[in-house]
């Protein structure tokens, strides 16, 4: 009591008038911030669009790439299953790039140097090479998952074999369907990576169709929309390729 | 006699109202993923209750269909509600307020008879400090589902490279639907906060803001105190 009694006598306020000018401040305070947010959240979906989404939220997807290329070790494998446990129906999940038109009896993988040389390369001169088997569950981006079984050759034993040893110290591989329709760019750590393979094959038979026959990329490393169906041509670069989904608002890293 | 006395550290209302948008964000921004693959429901067999969720809720709250703007806002926003939930922990430790957060002994016992009283089932309130006991366990417990989220999150996000993460979590599908149900979660935490703060009137929420709370003495209290401290 007594406390209190000196205390309002030298700021001449009663109990009351303080409540009421504490509770005024913080309440204008808090309004304030509460309008600042407000503020805030539409000043961010009114920024300038880059591929898809506002500038700060893709620069948000590179920020989270540099944090978590960190971690990328070649060592981190993405879980793998018994033969049994793959499905037998696979989910066939879109049909970019797969014209109907293709000439499958003519396709060779086109793999461009970093001299500007191409090197043809048959399916059957793929399937010579030792073969890579992976069953993992496949993820999609929307969310599902889908225990599969792939095989075809690991790409760092494509880049050994083809001596493709300069263009793997650049940063990114591109990858484009013949009919160019879909299109995919990965950085050079995850194509290395030793459960990346270029695919031909699908429950221990050649790839349907639908699947990307001949060949395609399975990149466990990489959510569904990277694991590029039907490749038609194979290039390298040191500046990010273009890449479809990339430009329709997803993560170019899109790194698992 | 009407007495000011404080009650939430300015640290701790900063925290709780940074929280606030960034967690419905969060939410906001997480259904709009799990949208593009929304296969949870509550049922057996062919028989469905409840389905995550029905098109009507999606039409009624205007959700569009944009998964990418989805991820791109919540793997940004992650960062904020990490680190604002992060420093929210390290000063409740560093300033000693977990000793009125932190369940005790007596909370477990005591919880159910705040839960009878707010069912209007028995009239008195055991004694408390500035939370009950009730409130121990659900603010602890809103703690630990935080710290959950993350880890659930990290393992859906990057199943291959935190692989140990994800195998804790029981595997990637595990890890999302985890990931999901700490969501319902806190929307469930959320509208019985809500009626609780409701029903506990205008002096407990004005303490959230500016601080203070507003006791009134009797009089015998008043000589208590003034007998307590000669």
């Amino acid at each position: 009591m007594s406390k209190f009694l000196r205390k309002s006598k030298t700021k001449n306020r009663t109990v009351g008038q303080e409540i009421r000018r504490r509770t005024i401040i913080s309440f204008s305070l808090f309004f304030a911030l509460l309008l600042l947010g407000y503020i805030g959240w539409h000043w961010l979906n009114a920024q300038p669009d880059d591929n898809g989404v506002p500038k700060p939220l893709r620069i948000g997807y590179e920020k989270n790439e540099s944090v978590f290329r960190n971690i990328f070790s070649g060592n981190h494998l993405a879980k793998t299953y018994s033969k049994d446990k793959a499905v037998k129906l696979v989910r066939v999940n879109g049909s970019l790039g797969l014209s109907d038109s293709f000439d499958y009896k003519h396709w060779k993988l086109k793999v461009v140097r970093k001299t500007g040389d191409t090197l043809y390369i048959s399916l059957n001169e793929l399937r010579a090479m030792p073969k890579t088997e992976i069953i993992f569950d496949f993820k999609c981006i929307e969310g599902w998952s889908q225990v599969t079984h792939w095989g075809g050759v690991k790409f760092s034993d494509f880049v050994k074999k083809y001596n493709l040893d300069p263009e793997a110290t650049m940063k990114y591989v591109g990858l484009v369907t013949p009919d160019k329709g879909y299109y995919v760019g990965i950085d050079m750590p995850s194509m290395m990576h030793p459960q990346t393979i270029l695919c031909y094959e699908m429950n221990g038979q050649l790839l349907p169709l639908n699947q990307g026959f001949p060949l395609r990329l399975i990149i466990p490393v990489k959510y569904g929309i990277k694991h590029l169906k039907r490749i038609g041509t194979l290039s390298f670069s040191n500046t990010p390729p273009p890449d479809y989904w990339a430009e329709q608002g997803y993560d170019y890293y899109s790194g698992l | 006699m009407k007495r000011i006395v404080k009650k939430h550290p300015l640290a701790i209302r900063w925290f709780h109202w940074v929280n606030f948008p960034l967690l419905a964000i969060m939410i906001w921004s997480g259904i709009l993923i799990y949208w593009a693959n929304d296969v949870y429901r509550l049922g057996w067999g062919n028989k469905t209750v409840l389905k995550f969720f029905p098109q009507s809720f999606y039409a009624a709250l205007h959700i569009p269909y944009k998964l990418a703007l989805g991820m791109a806002m919540h793997f940004f926003f992650m960062w904020l509600f990490f680190v604002n939930g992060l420093l929210y922990v390290l000063y409740t430790f560093i300033s000693g307020e977990w000793r009125y957060l932190l369940p005790n002994k007596r909370s477990f016992k005591e919880a159910w008879l705040v839960v009878l009283h707010d069912l209007h089932l028995r009239k008195e309130l055991p004694s408390q400090a500035k939370y009950n006991a009730a409130q121990r366990i659900a603010y602890s417990a809103i703690i630990v589902m935080g710290f959950g989220s993350i880890v659930t999150g990290l393992a859906i996000y990057k199943p291959a490279q935190l692989y140990w993460l994800c195998a804790i979590c029981g595997g990637y599908e595990a890890a999302r639907i985890e990931h999901f149900v700490l969501m319902i979660g806190y929307c469930l935490f959320f509208i019985i906060h809500i009626v609780q703060v409701i029903l506990a009137g205008w002096n407990n929420f004005r303490a959230m803001v500016t601080g203070f709370d507003v006791v009134k003495d009797t009089p015998v209290a008043s000589e208590e105190i003034i007998n307590d401290k000669p």
